[in-house]
């Protein structure tokens, strides 16, 4: 190593940050507040440019196939893929952490027995992944992935290390909050989702175009999960709760369960 | 109707998920070389025409009787038909199924009489999943026939020489893929 202030070479084509900002805040502003989902079409986050529909989406009634998810159960799942810090001959570098939380659909109503599957960088902001040219270590002992199933009650939860923060080139000094992704399923094929949970207090927060392209401050909260110290586990690990809510079923009330 | 909770955002994939969500068989809903085995393929490209390498495509099918398969087993599946697979698109934003093609829904799967995959779209710079149909040649329904001649065809697989079904996802651009929204899912 023979210097530690260089700058990346590719800077000079990257916009500011203060560049990135205002454009946030002008998105911000231009937007109708209370949307609850994502603006795919938010210019801040350069990569979004080409790769959003330029059509409004067309309205359609599910159908069939569209209202029944792909069934997984305990023959899908080791139980141990819900510990990331066991799965790979060592104790993985950082913070251990317990990541909990429900699954619920829009009417409050469990996700049971449904695969919940997470992906993360390391303690030190990196991924195990042969395109992360992030220049931090790589954990020996830290995959970074992990599956598990609710329960029945719509629980999941993961034994993990906390993922550091980490650079990206969507603008210059851009550095991505510190987060968790999640791919769930419901009782639907409709309620697809994959998202990211973040942690809170980040100051990277307002600085984020990912974060930010939810431009409703309530529905960006919804993406952060909560420290519990009942959870946190003396000499042993901090705790974690987020809650997870997919969009409503199409069911009709008589073919809903219910008889819990 | 109760009360009804405010959803979870959704986000992008990111380029990261390799690792995470690809998974042994995946794409393969049925083995290779089985009797009635077809190869549904495609590119996903961007609103240049560019493919987009870091792209994940999921469908949900019927069997060929038309019914909708509630069979566990979606990621070790053994053999068993579940309806379910996952294709990340490689170098040349290409995707690729090994699948049996649905049959039109039974009675007690569907009202609408055509057949089709439900196909769902994540990618690195997409900030959350698109919805979609891959109808089968020749299908239609009341929902395909109300769209503009040039919507309905994005929404049509084209079948090929070799038996096989080409589905091309256009995020963007002239040939833009007509993507879907469902009642309930509005916010």
């Amino acid at each position: 190593m023979t210097t530690t202030t260089a700058t990346p070479a590719a800077a000079p084509a990257l916009d500011s940050q203060a560049r990135i900002t205002a454009e946030i805040t002008e998105a911000h502003a231009a937007t109708p507040p209370g949307a609850s989902q994502p603006r795919i079409d938010f210019p801040p986050y350069r990569s979004s440019t080409l790769r959003h529909p330029t059509k409004d989406l067309r309205h359609a009634d599910p159908e069939g196939i569209e209202l029944v998810a792909p069934v997984f159960g305990h023959s899908d799942i080791d139980p141990v893929e819900a510990d990331l810090t066991i799965q790979h001959g060592g104790e993985p570098i950082g913070e251990r952490m317990l990541l909990t939380g429900r699954v619920l659909d829009g009417d409050g109503r469990p996700v049971r027995h449904q695969l919940v599957e997470i992906w993360q960088a390391n303690a030190g902001g990196r991924y195990i992944h042969k395109r992360d040219q992030h220049p931090a270590p790589i954990d020996p002992h830290f995959t970074g992935v992990g599956r598990c199933l609710t329960d029945g009650d719509g629980n999941y939860r993961f034994t993990t290390i906390k993922p550091g923060p980490y650079p990206w080139r969507n603008h210059l000094n851009a550095w991505r909050p510190a987060h968790i992704h999640f791919s769930l399923f419901g009782t639907e094929f409709t309620q697809r989702l994959i998202t990211q949970m973040y942690f809170p207090g980040d100051p990277l927060f307002a600085l984020d175009p990912i974060y930010q392209s939810i431009t409703d401050q309530a529905a960006r909260d919804r993406l952060v999960a909560t420290y519990d110290h009942d959870l946190t586990t003396h000499e042993w690990a901090t705790g974690y709760r987020w809650d997870i809510v997919l969009t409503g079923t199409h069911a009709t009330p008589l073919e809903r369960d219910d008889h819990e | 109707m109760s009360e009804t909770l405010a959803p979870t955002p959704g986000q992008t994939i990111g380029p990261f998920f390799h690792d995470a969500l690809p998974y042994g068989g995946d794409s393969f809903l049925v083995p290779a070389g089985s009797a009635g085995a077809v190869r549904l393929h495609g590119t996903v490209r961007d609103g240049n025409g560019a493919p987009v390498p870091d792209a994940l495509v999921e469908i949900r099918q019927a069997d060929p009787a038309g019914r909708a398969p509630l069979v566990e087993g979606s990621l070790r599946r053994d053999g068993r038909f579940t309806g379910w697979g996952r294709s990340a698109t490689d170098a040349s934003g290409r995707f690729a199924f090994t699948t049996v093609e649905p049959g039109r829904p039974a009675d007690g799967h569907g009202a609408g009489g055509a057949a089709f995959f439900s196909v769902v779209v994540f990618a690195r710079g997409l900030l959350d999943r698109l919805f979609t149909r891959a109808y089968l040649p020749g299908e239609s329904d009341p929902f395909l026939a109300g769209l503009p001649a040039d919507e309905a065809r994005t929404l049509q697989a084209v079948r090929e020489a070799d038996g096989g079904l080409r589905f091309d996802i256009h995020l963007q651009g002239e040939r833009e893929t007509v993507f879907l929204r469902y009642p309930r899912h509005d916010g």
